[in-house]
Formats: C-alpha cells, structure tokens, sequence
C-alpha cells in the first residue's frame, strides 16, 4: 500500500532501533511519554517496546480522548437519550465507555435510547435533517483533530437553521494537558515528550514552546506510523543527551509551525475557552477545553436541555487515573485483565484500542506472565 | 390448491401481512415464487415435512441465520449467502451436504421483486453446491419489526467413514493454513451502508466450500481441523480453536495474504482485516509434515489459489494466539471485544 508500507519497513525499524541503542548512554534513563493514543496503539501493535533498549521507557500519555472522558459527561449524553429522547449521535469508540449504573451509550440503546454511531459530523446534520420532528444531539469529544469538524457543523447548522440540531460539545486541548502533567505535585518524572500527531496538524507545534520552555524538556511531534515512533525516540534521545529543550518536528510532512489557518480560525470563530474542565485522571485542568461560543448558543445541548455537570467518581478499584498521569503501567492495576477487560471495561482505558490498558490487553498481554491463564 | 385468479405481481408487488396468514395469498406465494425456484422431488411432495433416504453414514446437522444488510452486496445477497453459511458450517466438519431446509421471516412492505432475486439467487446457490432445499416455512412481520427479510438455514450432511475432523484436534508443532486473501466479505458489506458507502472494487469472497475441502481431506490424510473465518474473522477462529484444542499458535504476519484495496479500505477506517468476517474461505491445521501437499491441493482448486502457510501450532497455557510482525517485534492478536468499531483520530 502506497505511502503507508514505507513507513512500516522492517529494515529501516531495524536500522532505526541500532541507532536509539547506539546513542542511548550508559547509567541515563530516557523516560519518554507518548501524548496520543494513536501512538500508544501504534507502539503495542508493531511491537515497538521490544525493540528499545531498557534504558528507554515510554510512558503512556492521557491522549486517548476517550480515555479522558469524565464519566459525569458520558452521563450527561445518556441523559439526553433516555430522559430527552434525542437521538445522541457519537463516533463509534464513545458508546462503550462506561458511565453510572452500569451503563454506557451502548447499553442505553439497549434500553431505547436512539443512540447512533457516525463517521463524521456530516452524518449527524443528516440524522437531523431527515427526523426534522426529532431534536438530534452530536456528542462532541476529541483533542484539537475532532474539533475543526464540530466547527464547520455549527456554523452548517446555523446557515441552515437547522432547529433540531446541537452540540454537547466536549472538546479538550492538548497543551494545558501536557503543562498540567509537568507541574503536578506527584509528577512522573519525564525526560522529553513524543509530541501529538494529527493535533498538530491543526494547531501547529509553536503552541508547545511554552511548556517546552518552562519545564526544560524536550518536545518531538511524531507521525503515527511505527518508523515515526522510532524516528521520534532517537531524536529525544539525542537531545536529551545534549541537554536540549524545546520543540522539534519528526512529522514534518503534515505538521507546520502555525498549522491550519482555516480550521483554527473556523474553530475560533465557534468555540471558546471554558474556564475549567474536568478530565478523568487529571481532574480539573484551567483553560484545557472548548465550550460554544455565544454566538452559536442556539445550537449549545447543554443550555438547550439544562444539563447540569455532575463529578462522579471512578470505581474505587479502578486505576486509570495514575495510568493517564503516567503513574502507574496497566498491569500495575489490580483488575486489569481480571474484572475490567476490553469486553466488561471498568475503566475507560480499557475501552478504546488507543487506551493504554486496552492496547496493553489487545496486543501486549503476553508479556506479563504472572497473568491467569484464559 | 385454489388461488385468486390474478398472478402475483412479482414487478411491482410487495409483501403485506396476508402473505404470512396461512390463507390464499399465502399458498400463492409458495406456488408462484418459492417452489419453482426450489424445485425438486421432495418439495414436491408438499407435505409439512420432507421424508428423505438414509444418507449411508454419520449425519452432520447445522443451522446459521442471516440478518445481513444490506440485502444485496457486491458478489452475492442475502439468498446466496443463506446457502453458503450452512454449506460451510457442514463442510468444515468433513461432510458432504446434501439437503437445506429455509425459514423466511419477510417484512411487510418488501418488494416482491427483491425477494424474487434472493429466492432465484437462493436456488442457483443450491445447485451449484448440489444440495436440495427440501422444506420451509415464510412469516411476515409488520413494517419496522424487521429489516428486508431474515433467512434461517439448517442443512444435512453425510460425513464418511474414518473422516474425524475437531476443534479440539491442534497439537503443537502443527501448521496453520488459510485457503486465500482475507476480510472481502466484510468489507465488501462495509463499502455499501448508506452511511459509508465509498467506493472500491472488493467484492464478497462467499462461496461454497465443500469441493475445496474434499480436496484438502484428500491431501492431508492427517487432517486436524478445518473452520471458515466468519464473523470475527481470522484472529476469532483462531482463538476459538486455540482454546477448543489447550495450545497457543505463532503467525507470520507477513505470510496472512490480504488484498491490497482490503488493507487500504481497512487502514483508513481504522479497521483490523484479522477481524473482518469471510463467507468463502476455510483455515485448516495439519501435520507439519503434511503442510506442503495439503497447501498444493488448495491451491490447484479456483477456491484456494492464495492459500497460505500462515504459522504453527504451539504449546501454551495462557492459548495465545501471537503474530511475530515484520519489524522483529510480536502481538498479541486477541479475541474480537465488543463490535468491531472504528477508532475516531
């Protein structure tokens, strides 16, 4: 296949994983942590950990947007199903997170509620255009790549004036996130960050300076493709050798310094900062998500239906929150694999393939061999 | 059997709730549209049920619904696929299948010309693989109670004497075939729903297997196993059998064969084709020392040019199925979770 199996070669990964061991130094630990789900997917299906030295760790980031989801949203989306009768439309990996009761989107629709899986905002303008009797909510979620897309449906539905349509709009940023991790109290102790993908695509790498800057670590956004992966590492660990911070680019040929006007400003023009937004794992984290702008509060779920925020609290076994900082690795919890597996989730890092525990389920479980046999 | 006078008109026609009320219009609907498709000597009987000859050895029975949609696709519909799954479902236990019985469940409002394609589509299925739809049965349901039509297949077959193939039969050291590309099926039904429909030449792989699996039964004397990849796919049979048989299996990554337009419909929608469901291809486990001629009678049949050697059978008592990658690195590829659903970024 065609511009994806030249940045899958084994040789070159090969080649790629002499030169990380080369420059590793001895006695120096290179702890790095990959921001995106995308890459700790990445990292589990190709295998790419058996191939580092020790000395090398990654550490799995909280950019799974699933994953971050508090379960008082997941709730709240529930909600509009079950006691509004919307039809709730979401992109595929968000009905099985688990909320209150036992629940998720999934099993909501087991229960009646109209509850529909799309590829794109595209498909939930149609939902509403075709049930104009009906009020259609599109359950926004996702970092900096999902955002541009929920943009360009508000401002459709609005030309429009499409009634029935609106956003639950849950939209988070990946810079505060990142700052956030650095300057907690616990903070993991990091050597240098595999920068997010698709992300910076959008909003470009300068947003990352700051934090680069401040903490002295080193930053290097990186593509999704395995030999991106290892590319990225080898460039931390040469700059964490040299003692560099800041920003650098592996993923040169979609990421540019300022990224894409367009969707940044269609964004910009629809959306605004929310003072606070909880994420599971990091819990209140200033300035980290997008709420709708004023101007589009016509089509905002969350004033059209009253839907108050609830914290609700994860189960007490569950340790997905020291997983999204970075504490603690998925065999560190004591359900995984046990009572929280990808088809009975507890945890919503078991959900999606881009969680770190269902990743670590999925393709790396062989590898922990105090482990029950199935 | 006395009839309204009218025929059924099978252009413009749809189904409506008399059709299932055991009245006229329903006996012309089994006259008119069924029977003629089906024909054969025991249908024509017409009797509740078909009186059929001693099959001269062991039976093998097995039954599969269909709810597919959409009804038709690229390389089959609902009807072929009906007869394919059953077919299948025989085959892979080694027997020879001779005779299907179909159960209808038709929505109020389906076109008399679409059902008249699946049960032509059905009977043409049928012959090809030799076998006799001898008995069945139509309900109707109110429109929305149902998607098109549902079809529900048992068949019988005959399975030789000394033929003693089990889930249960891998060993370690044994080599894991699969008889061509995979994850068409799937895919194929992917590439046309309303709210995804893109464009792609891959066509549904289902067909009929029992001749290639005679072939192989035939090749490799020592014959453990065989099962076709159905829903789930590869990486779900194999674990099926992994734990049926208390061993682990090693892949080669590089070895499963895949179409290139199945990897990049798969790739861009974020997809495992290990997962995706075939109607038309069959994995077997061997003697090692078997291997070679078992993969050459598949590939000498239509059905199994790209067979491949893909792995072995290993001793391990977690049943893990593991893919060594061709970067060096190994997986683990595990049991489907959920329904397989697209990851979003």
């Amino acid at each position: 296949m065609k511009y994806v199996d030249e940045f899958r070669r084994g040789d070159v990964a090969r080649g790629l994983a002499a030169r990380i061991a080369e420059a590793v130094q001895p006695g120096r630990h290179y702890r790095l942590m990959e921001f995106c789900g995308g890459h700790t997917h990445a990292i589990a299906r190709y295998g790419l950990t058996g191939l580092l030295p020790a000395a090398v760790q990654l550490i799995h980031g909280p950019g799974c947007p699933v994953c971050v989801l508090p379960i008082g949203r997941i709730d709240s989306a529930i909600e509009l199903a079950l006691q509004h009768g919307a039809i709730v439309c979401s992109y595929g990996d968000c009905l099985r997170v688990p909320a209150s009761n036992k629940l998720s989107l999934y099993k909501a629709r087991a229960l009646g509620g109209d509850v529909r899986m799309v590829y794109s905002t595209a498909d939930a303008l149609q939902i509403a255009r075709d049930n104009p009797a009906r009020q259609v909510v599109f359950f926004a979620i996702g970092f900096e790549t999902t955002t541009p897309p929920t943009a360009l449906a508000l401002k459709a539905a609005r030309a429009e004036g499409l009634r029935n349509f609106s956003v639950f709009c849950n939209h988070v940023l990946t810079p505060p996130a990142m700052q956030h991790l650095l300057a907690a109290g616990d903070a993991v102790q990091l050597d240098g960050f595999i920068g997010p993908s698709h992300v910076s695509t959008v909003i470009g790498s300068a947003p990352y300076q700051a934090v680069a800057d401040a903490y002295a670590k080193p930053v290097v956004i990186a593509g999704f493709e395995p030999l991106d992966v290892l590319q990225s590492v080898l460039m931390l660990v040469e700059r964490i050798n040299r003692g560099e911070a800041g920003v650098a680019t592996q993923f040169t040929r979609a990421v540019t310094t300022d990224g894409n006007a367009t969707a940044r400003a269609v964004v910009a023009e629809t959306l605004v900062l929310r003072p606070t937004f909880e994420w599971r794992g990091l819990g209140q984290v200033p300035q980290s998500a997008l709420a709708i702008h004023p101007d589009y509060a016509d089509f905002d779920a969350e004033l059209r239906f009253g839907l108050p925020y609830r914290h609700v609290p994860d189960h007490r076994a569950c340790e997905c929150a020291a997983i999204l900082r970075g504490q603690k690795q998925p065999q560190d919890c004591k359900v995984f694999g046990i009572v929280c597996t990808p088809d009975n989730p507890l945890g919503s890092c078991m959900v999606s393939s881009e969680g770190a525990c269902a990743a670590h389920y999925h393709y790396g479980r062989f590898t922990a061999p105090q482990e029950q046999p199935a | 059997m006395s009839h309204p006078t009218r025929k059924l008109d099978i252009t413009h026609g749809r189904i409506d709730m008399t059709h299932g009320s055991g009245g006229r219009a329903m006996a012309q609907l089994v006259d008119e549209l069924f029977a003629p498709a089906f024909r054969n000597d025991y249908l024509a009987q017409g009797n509740d049920q078909a009186i059929l000859p001693p099959p001269g050895g062991r039976l093998a029975i097995a039954t599969d619904s269909h709810v597919i949609s959409p009804l038709f696709f690229p390389g089959g519909d609902i009807g072929s696929l009906s007869v394919h799954g059953t077919v299948n479902d025989l085959a892979m236990g080694g027997a020879t299948p001779l005779y299907l019985s179909a159960g209808f469940i038709l929505e109020e409002g389906l076109p008399l010309a679409d059902l008249k394609r699946i049960v032509d589509s059905m009977a043409a299925a049928a012959r090809d693989a030799g076998v006799r739809i001898v008995t069945g049965d139509t309900k109707v349901v109110e429109r929305g109670h149902g998607d098109g039509v549902y079809i529900s297949t048992t068949g019988i077959g005959v399975v030789a004497d000394g033929v003693q193939l089990c889930g249960s039969q891998a060993q370690p050291g044994d080599a894991i075939l699969v008889s061509g590309t995979l994850g068409e099926h799937g895919m194929a039904v992917m590439s046309q729903r309303e709210n995804l429909g893109f464009a792609s030449p891959i066509v549904s792989d289902s067909a009929a297997l029992h001749t290639l699996a005679a072939a192989l039964m035939a090749a490799s004397p020592g014959l453990r196993l065989m099962r076709d990849p159905t829903r789930g796919g590869l990486a779900t049979t194999l674990n099926e059998i992994a734990r049926q048989s208390g061993v682990g299996m090693q892949l080669q990554e590089d070895a499963i064969p895949l179409q290139p337009a199945v990897r990049a419909a798969c790739e861009f929608l974020g997809l495992d084709p290990l997962y995706v469901a075939n109607e038309g291809k069959l994995i077997a486990v061997c003697p090692a020392a078997e291997a070679d001629a078992a993969l050459a009678a598949l590939r000498a049949h239509p059905l199994g040019r790209h067979a491949a050697n893909i792995g072995q059978v290993v001793a391990d008592p977690h049943h893990f199925v593991r893919v060594r990658t061709p970067f060096g690195g190994e997986r683990l590829l595990d049991w489907l979770a959920g329904e397989m659903l697209p990851r979003i970024c």
